[in-house]
């Protein structure tokens, strides 16, 4: 169940991602299935949960040694949770958060994107798909710099299911603490 | 109560100086408007572990600050713009304890003697202001030397042909080189270039109680998960231990406070909003070289040339692609440097005279990769051919390139000052810089973009790219926002008040007990890094204090 997106919404998002980053000859997941959609949701609705799921912990995720701290998250600040609220939720005509005017919030903006897409979206052919995304390109560039966070961050965010973006591009993610010999940074 | 001393900014400026004035017995208050995540905060003297490999929260999520929807900056390339033409993230460092040191990947290079006379040795540039400094590098070489040991520097003596003299050795010996950095050391040298290990501040051995780098790859713009690279923590936990400094986090100062030619204190805003005041017999600013005029300014201590000859370093950016894997994911970023492109030759005063300027200077040329995979596949287009370009990995995998930091020269329009209508999110006028590059900025990048391309091709590159930044379209693009990190000379540095806002210790010409000990007072900029020469100004002015 999505923590922000309707499911209509959730399933027009997942046909987009997988759009913008298809799986690849069957050797890789695509973005459905690597989590980007969660990622996505995860994000617009990061306030549902306590703290906000905005900054991981540090300093290791465990999957190189060290304690699994990434799947902490950092609790905000009254000035970090005015500008994330900001930023997700828009200014919401609150005099704290137009001191420079409103802002359009990330949820309006992926309600609006999604919505243009299209509730018919996830049953268009690619190349309808592809043109679908074409003519809303603010909305599809704000979607793909998403989708790329989602596909290659770090798990605990949501997305990169189980380091599959990462298997994918052959990245082997955060390496701390054990991080490279100098055999391996000079003579690989 | 009143302190000795307030300091203005933790980074490695308002450090040293806290680490100096803590040792000599002083009392101090460190203000940094960001939060903490560098030192323990249940024992200051001791480091946190907030940092880590993290491409989200540090590249996209603005973790170690400023975040520009709280404290935006505005930009216009020249007055005729208007007010401004963006709104937002303006060549930032972060606001955090620490500051710039904590996202900079650690090359800490020292300034060449002649950098600190470049007007009497190359004589004037049309348009700009070359000055000399008020100071040589005699005068700041004992404490280049004594930074280098508090922050801990790595480095090869002998390795520079064009080094500055030194007094003794690199407290460390350089760390492991990077597999790419090595061929093109190589190239380079093949072409008459004498690259050389990067004086680096990252352990190569355990040092001062941190450990030695792990080569993680995540180093410049993240902070350092086990403490190995040398942000300001030494000498913050040196002055937190002392037990003669407080550290105040999330507080901004608003104004500095004056009664005839003296500071008596700071007005803050605490992170509930509410304003206090802060007394202090020594008021240090170290606020960066944007944020340090701002709050001169918004404190009414106002010069003519408060603000003017805002530097930032011209970057030519030239990146090709290898037929091989280049391994810039591991290793400390940058390991190789060149100076030969601040030094010249016949072919660059050749190259001058056709752009009709009197000589050229590039700057310090940085061997690297890139190694991130988010960053990759923003660039990488979407749809049906993103997997299989992100798996073969043209940037990430096989992209080398070097970054030349340009001396970038000091003009009276490219300035910072507040801006008429944008404010922060506790309502004070935000900064507005006016920047664009001059003719010789722009004359030295053509010159030198096609040399280090030549080098690349050496070095086996498929093609290769040249570009700048700021970039030199379209004066409202993004791209005309400089994204060096290197801001410099917005309070500059001299003997005659007329033509300088600090003397030659760092002090306000006006207000003898306020002490700039930053980037700000820089003369000119150079073609190096500035952190190494700003802490060691610092730690001058912090002696001239005592």
């Amino acid at each position: 169940m999505p923590a922000w997106l309707t499911d209509d919404e959730y399933r027009t998002l997942t046909a987009a991602c997988e759009r913008l980053i298809p799986p690849r000859d069957g050797t890789a997941p695509g973005a459905a299935a690597a989590g980007v959609p969660d990622y996505i949701d995860g994000l617009l609705g990061a306030f549902t949960v306590d703290p906000p799921r905005i900054w991981a912990r540090g300093p290791t995720s465990g999957r190189h040694g060290g304690s699994p701290a990434f799947a902490q998250f950092h609790e905000l600040t009254a000035l970090d949770e005015l500008a994330w609220r900001t930023r997700i939720e828009g200014s919401c005509g609150l005099p704290e958060r137009e001191f420079n005017g409103p802002v359009i919030g990330l949820q309006e903006r992926y309600r609006d994107g999604l919505a243009a897409l299209g509730p018919d979206f996830g049953r268009l052919s690619g190349r309808e798909q592809d043109d679908r995304l074409r003519d809303h390109p603010d909305f599809t560039d704000l979607l793909y710099g998403h989708a790329c966070e989602g596909m290659y961050g770090a798990p605990e965010y949501g997305g990169n299911r189980g380091g599959a973006g990462w298997r994918a591009i052959d990245f082997e993610g955060d390496v701390q603490p054990r991080g490279w010999t100098d055999a391996e940074v000079s003579n690989p | 109560m009143t302190v000795d001393a307030i300091i203005i900014g933790s980074g490695p400026g308002g450090a040293t100086v806290a680490d100096v004035l803590t040792a000599a017995g002083w009392t101090v208050a460190i203000i940094e408007k960001g939060r903490n995540h560098l030192l323990d905060p249940h024992d200051l003297s001791r480091p946190s572990f907030d940092y880590s490999n993290d491409e989200i929260k540090f590249l996209s999520r603005h973790f170690l600050g400023p975040d520009p929807l709280i404290e935006p900056r505005t930009f216009r390339t020249h007055e005729g713009d208007g007010d401004h033409s963006h709104v937002g993230e303006v060549n930032s460092v972060p606001s955090t304890v620490g500051g710039g040191g904590t996202h900079a990947d650690g090359k800490v290079p020292r300034l060449m003697p002649d950098d600190f006379r470049l007007l009497s040795v190359l004589g004037p540039q049309p348009d700009a202001e070359v000055a000399d400094w008020p100071i040589g590098y005699d005068d700041l070489e004992p404490y280049y030397a004594r930074v280098e040991r508090a922050i801990g520097v790595a480095g090869t003596e002998g390795a520079n042909p064009f080094a500055a003299p030194r007094s003794g050795p690199f407290p460390m010996p350089s760390g492991a080189p990077m597999f790419g950095a090595i061929l093109s050391s190589a190239a380079a040298e093949r072409l008459g270039y004498h690259p050389y290990p990067a004086p680096t501040a990252a352990n190569s051995v355990v040092y001062d109680g941190r450990p030695a780098c792990n080569n993680c790859g995540f180093c410049a713009y993240f902070g350092c998960p086990i403490h190995a690279k040398g942000d300001p923590i030494a000498m913050l936990a040196r002055a937190m231990a002392s037990g003669r400094a407080e550290l105040v986090t999330e507080t901004f100062v608003s104004r500095i406070r004056t009664e005839g030619n003296r500071a008596t204190g700071v007005d803050l805003v605490g992170p509930d909003g509410a304003t206090r005041t802060m007394a202090a017999d020594h008021v240090v600013v170290a606020a960066g070289a944007i944020e340090t005029p701002r709050l001169l300014l918004l404190s009414g201590l106002d010069h003519p040339l408060l603000g003017r000859f805002l530097m930032t370093h011209f970057q030519t950016i030239v990146a090709g692609s290898m037929p091989f894997r280049t391994y810039a994911e591991r290793g400390r970023a940058v390991t190789h440097v060149h100076d030969d492109m601040i030094v010249g030759d016949d072919d660059t005063r050749k190259a001058a005279a056709e752009a009709g300027l009197p000589w050229l200077r590039g700057g310090m040329v940085e061997h690297s990769g890139a190694g991130l995979p988010i960053m990759e596949a923003k660039h990488v287009p979407w749809g049906t051919n993103h997997p299989r370009l992100m798996a073969d990995s043209a940037i990430r995998k096989r992209l080398w390139a070097f970054i030349m930091q340009g001396e970038d020269l000091p003009y009276a329009g490219n300035r910072v000052d507040l801006d008429p209508t944008v404010r922060d999110a506790r309502g004070f006028p935000v900064a507005r810089i006016t920047y664009r590059p001059g003719r010789h900025e722009l004359a030295a990048s053509a010159h030198y973009g096609p040399r280090l391309r030549a080098i690349l091709e050496e070095m086996g590159s498929q093609w290769a790219v040249i570009s700048s930044s700021p970039g030199t379209g379209n004066a409202s693009s993004p791209a005309a926002i400089p994204e060096s990190r290197h801001n410099m000379g917005t309070v500059r540095m001299g003997t005659d008040p007329a033509t300088s806002v600090v003397d030659p210790a760092g002090r306000l010409h006006q207000f003898e007990n306020v002490i700039v000990a930053d980037s700000s007072v820089f003369v000119t900029s150079s073609g190096y890094g500035p952190t190494l020469t700003l802490a060691a100004l610092a730690a001058r002015a912090a002696d001239l204090m005592l």
